[in-house]
């Protein structure tokens, strides 16, 4: 009898990219829902131009490396992008601004070196780097979150359509908008003021500014869901918090008046967000262990110092891309001892 | 920012630059610059051929050439393309194909002496960089195949034009604990 | 004793299904078809031509050097031909041994513990004694180079870690006091002063078989080490580790480092020896959805795996894989005429419910779940990455040869790619380079000793030499 053959193995784990990729997906769902409830519906207008856009040049992108479309479409890598980028832009966002940073995520932060696998470059961050430095004004307009003073969604949705939709005047944004936490605190130390003084002027929550806190804590909820999942690994969140931390908690004990605390660093801005989803991205990390916790550990220190020292208020997005340009050296320096080979 | 500061900060950046740079240079200067390991390093990628297509006496010969900086790493036909780069990564140059004046890349060839012909004169014997030829005045000679590099060194030196060289079988060396 | 936690996967064992049983014996064949390349990689050379008579136990082929075992006919009667068959390691020359059914034999006893342990080592591989773990090593020279180096303790290899694979267990299981009689004649022959029999916790009956085996034969030097079951834990220099706590320094065999590694099954081969019985025959696992009534079967060497199949109750519906090993290492089989040979161990008829479907190939996503796994501790997706830009430096950087092709970064990988497939070809490639290297090596010690040589030399020949270099350069430059 004749048997047909393949090679060894024969049995897998059953897990695939895509798998992977839709895992990541739905442990930001709780990141969106509570983004929508605080800022409006602003985001789903974002997700509405952000994934299609994503599939798209996605789709040329292939076409023009004379690639079939059809799997790289599939394995729901460009989805992630599309997603991170959304949630990290601001929901009042013009949908050219979405549109314009998206392409860039996709084309020029993966694409042009070689698709799923090959970028030196987080996409997400790409895109978002991008937008920031060419639109700064566009993209520091977040609405003030929704809460017991404030709780009309329904007049934010419109604005946020309109917003949408380029058609928002200068004073609407001026009645719709405030700073963000971290900007409040940088505009605020600038002018000399203290922590107690911004807390009290600003909205400031018990962790961090007064919406960002619940975003990033839905973000840590929905990491810790793939951490027990086991597609993503501590090491990169853990190094990344503590990067951020450890600075913070020393700075604050040293000038409680002009830091704030680790608490507070940790809780805001896209420090979640930063350390269970856009750090690990596995393409543009460390290989090894040890490697891992050095880059988690650099993004999180250079977070903190861009907050601090730098001139954006929130320096996640530097910060990673700054590590994916370490990355590769890291890997160089982390190699494990191999059995047998000396110690 | 004023003036000053600006010309504060250039002097502060380029007077860094300035002095890391020369510290640089003075460690680099340091490290033990053994020419004779280096040329080691660089005989241990060459083929061992020893038949001098590259214009020196040998391997060992061409190897010290590089090191010194007066051989270029394209001029090893019998190493291929394969050695050509490997010289060209252990020296940080750019990698270049050999040159075919120094030869053509052919496949491993193996001397074959065709035994009807030959006279038994033993001039091919000192010819041979391996001593893979075997034989004495008067005696039948004949090449080791095992041994034989395809260096075509015995064959100006055979008065009967005996020595053909043909495509050497594929031979795995192998070492036994 | 496990001295590091174990690296791996812990995988479903389908063992159960084949080891509850007695182990049967396989029907002899009526052609033996005896692979002269018993599965170590390279042919024995035959000693008997068509036509000449033999007896079980005859020496059909000789080892012709250290990585060839001789082979001895499994059945009495005359040689058919010596012809190119398919055999599981791939087609290869085989001697066709026609049954007559008579089964005389040949045997001659040795009186091993009179014996001086070189002879003795000289004996079994006489005997044609090989690895039974599936990679049939010779096991002559292996003795050899533990006397050489004074290796002092014998690890005997009873984890069989892989899934589906029994046969190690039923034979513990079985034939317990061979093991322990096998392991005092392989450490007389070594030289060794203890031995260690390391088997999986998951087999307690086998454990508990050996250990009163060793009680009954009183013998303080040998010891039971458990080991987790993990895969691969029974990959020789991992299990070396796990038991004594070595670890086999790279490029270096263990007998180097005082030790030394047999599967059970070589050594019950062994008892097998000093009784006069050459080695021509094993147990071989047959197992698998595909197949009536799995369960391990006493089988010759040289019978067609579709007589194992017929034993155990015939294909049941069309199996998808013939594999020759299990689920992680083995190898898929074209045809089941294919003979059984030393590294025979398993024969796994595979439906589709057993196996799991390779998915759809992405690209590397640099997830690190391959390192994770790996017992060894090497870098898969670096190695990936050497492979695909065909670096050699990046290779070996990330020790593509520590490499023991055991499957466990396929198994996780999400990307589906083929690496072990890939990372084997890659080392056959750098074989060919280290071949190539040592050759040079060689060739340039001899060019040194003719240089020496010609300082000794007459002026005349001195002269040729430099004239034919000159006109080489001439020629080139």
């Amino acid at each position: 009898m004749r048997f047909a053959t393949s090679p060894a193995p024969f049995v897998y784990a059953g897990c695939s990219v895509p798998r992977v990729m839709f895992q990541v997906l739905l442990a930001l769902a709780p990141v969106a829902a509570v983004q929508v409830a605080l800022y409006g519906p602003g985001l789903l207008l974002q997700l509405a131009i952000a994934l299609p856009t994503a599939l798209a040049c996605e789709a040329l992108a292939m076409r023009l490396r004379g690639r079939e479309a059809r799997v790289a479409l599939g394995d729901g890598s460009v989805l992630v992008t599309a997603a991170l980028l959304a949630l990290s832009v601001t929901p009042l966002a013009p949908w050219w601004l979405t549109f314009a940073g998206v392409a860039v995520a996709v084309l020029l932060g993966k694409h042009v070196y070689g698709g799923l696998g090959h970028n030196p470059f987080n996409p997400a961050m790409v895109g978002y780097a991008a937008m920031l430095v060419s639109f700064p004004l566009a993209m520091s307009r977040w609405p003030v979150p929704l809460d017991a003073a404030n709780t009309d969604w329904p007049s934010l949705a419109i604005h946020s359509w309109h917003a949408f939709l380029g058609m928002a005047s200068p004073a609407d944004f001026d009645a719709w908008t405030g700073a963000t936490a971290l900007d409040a605190l940088r505009s605020g130390l600038a002018q000399r003021y203290t922590m107690e003084e911004i807390a009290t002027r600003s909205g400031l929550g018990p962790l961090a500014g007064a919406g960002s806190q619940w975003v990033n804590l839905a973000a840590l909820a929905g990491g810790a869901c793939l951490l027990l999942r086991g597609v993503v690994r501590w090491h990169i969140p853990a190094s990344m918090l503590a990067g951020l931390a450890l600075p913070a908690a020393v700075m604050h004990a040293l000038d409680p008046g002009a830091y704030p605390g680790p608490v507070f660093e940790c809780f805001s801005g896209a420090a979640m967000l930063g350390a269970f989803f856009i750090a690990t991205d596995p393409v543009t990390a460390a290989t090894s262990d040890r490697g891992r916790l050095a880059y988690g550990a650099g993004i999180g220190f250079l977070t903190w110092v861009i907050r601090h020292c730098g001139g954006y208020p929130d320096g996640v997005a530097f910060a990673v891309l700054t590590m994916n340009l370490a990355a590769p050296l890291i890997d160089r320096w982390t190699i494990p001892r191999i059995h047998g080979h000396p110690r | 920012m004023s003036a000053a500061d600006i010309a504060g900060a250039a002097l502060l950046a380029g007077g860094l630059a300035v002095a890391l740079g020369a510290a640089l240079r003075r460690i680099v200067a340091h490290l033990p610059a053994d020419a004779g390991a280096l040329a080691a390093r660089i005989d241990a990628l060459l083929p061992q051929t020893q038949c001098g297509r590259c214009t020196y006496a040998g391997c060992r010969p061409y190897a010290e050439a590089i090191a010194r900086g007066e051989a270029g790493t394209d001029q090893c036909p019998p190493g291929g393309d394969d050695t050509a780069r490997a010289l060209a990564a252990l020296l940080g140059r750019e990698p270049r194909p050999v040159n075919p004046a120094y030869g053509e890349i052919e496949g491993p060839l193996v001397a074959l002496i065709d035994e009807a012909r030959c006279i038994g004169c033993a001039r091919c014997l000192p010819a041979c960089p391996v001593d893979a030829i075997v034989g004495a005045k008067k005696r039948m000679h004949t090449v080791i195949a095992d041994l034989c590099t395809g260096c075509e060194l015995c064959l100006p030196p055979c008065p009967v034009d005996c020595i053909a060289m043909l495509p050497a079988p594929a031979v795995e060396h192998r070492r036994v604990a | 004793m496990a001295h590091n936690r174990p690296r791996g996967l812990e995988l479903p064992a389908h063992k159960a299904v084949a080891s509850t049983a007695p182990i049967g014996t396989a029907p002899a064949p009526s052609v033996a078809a005896l692979a002269l390349d018993q599965g170590s990689g390279r042919a024995a050379r035959a000693v008997v031509a068509p036509g000449d008579r033999v007896r079980v136990g005859t020496r059909i082929a000789v080892a012709t050097d250290p990585s060839t075992t001789s082979v001895h006919a499994p059945v009495a009667g005359r040689v058919l031909a010596i012809e190119t068959r398919p055999t599981p390691s791939g087609d290869g020359p085989c001697i066709l041994i026609e049954n007559d059914g008579s089964d005389e034999r040949e045997a001659a006893p040795l009186a091993w513990p009179g014996l001086e342990p070189a002879a003795l080592v000289a004996a079994l591989g006489d005997a044609g004694m090989a690895g039974y773990g599936g990679a049939a090593f010779p096991a002559a020279p292996k003795l050899a180079a533990a006397r050489r180096h004074a290796a002092r303790h014998l690890v005997l290899n009873g984890a069989e870690c892989e899934p589906w694979i029994c046969c190690d267990d039923a034979l513990m299981r079985a034939r317990a006091h061979d093991v322990v009689l096998g392991a005092q004649v392989l450490m007389h022959a070594m030289g060794a002063e203890r031995c260690t029999v390391a088997i999986q916790d998951d087999k307690p009956e086998a454990t508990a078989a050996v250990q009163a085996a060793v009680e009954a034969a009183a013998d303080a030097r040998i010891a039971i080490a458990a080991v987790s079951a993990c895969y691969p834990a029974g990959a020789e220099r991992l299990l070396l580790e796990a038991v004594t706590g070595i670890e086999v320094p790279h490029g270096t065999w263990p007998s180097t480092s005082g030790l030394l590694c047999q599967n059970v099954g070589t050594a019950a081969a062994a008892a097998g020896v000093v009784r006069g019985e050459p080695v021509t025959s094993r147990v071989v696992t047959v197992t698998g959805s595909g197949v009536a009534r799995p369960g391990n079967l006493y089988a010759r060497l040289g019978t067609p795996v579709s007589t194992l199949v017929e034993a155990c109750g015939g294909y049941t519906d069309r199996p998808l894989r013939l594999i020759a090993g299990g689920s992680m290492m083995g190898r898929a089989l074209a045809t089941d005429e294919v003979p059984v040979t030393l590294a025979l161990n398993c024969l796994l008829v595979a439906t589709a419910g057993d196996l799991v479907e390779r998915g759809t190939e992405y690209a590397c996503i640099r997830c690190g779940d391959c390192a994770d796994v790996c017992p060894t501790r090497l870098l898969p997706q670096q190695l990936l990455r050497g492979v695909v830009a065909n670096d050699p430096d990046v290779l070996e950087r990330h020790g593509l040869t520590d490499c023991i092709e055991c499957g466990c970064c396929d198994y996780v990988c999400p990307s589906a790619i083929p690496l072990t497939a890939r990372f084997r070809a890659a080392r056959a490639e750098a074989r060919v380079r280290e071949s190539a290297r040592w050759r040079a090596d060689d060739l340039r010690d001899r060019y040194a000793r003719h240089g020496q040589r010609l300082e000794a030399a007459s002026e005349a020949e001195r002269r040729a030499f430099e004239n034919a270099r000159d006109r080489a350069r001439g020629q080139g430059g």
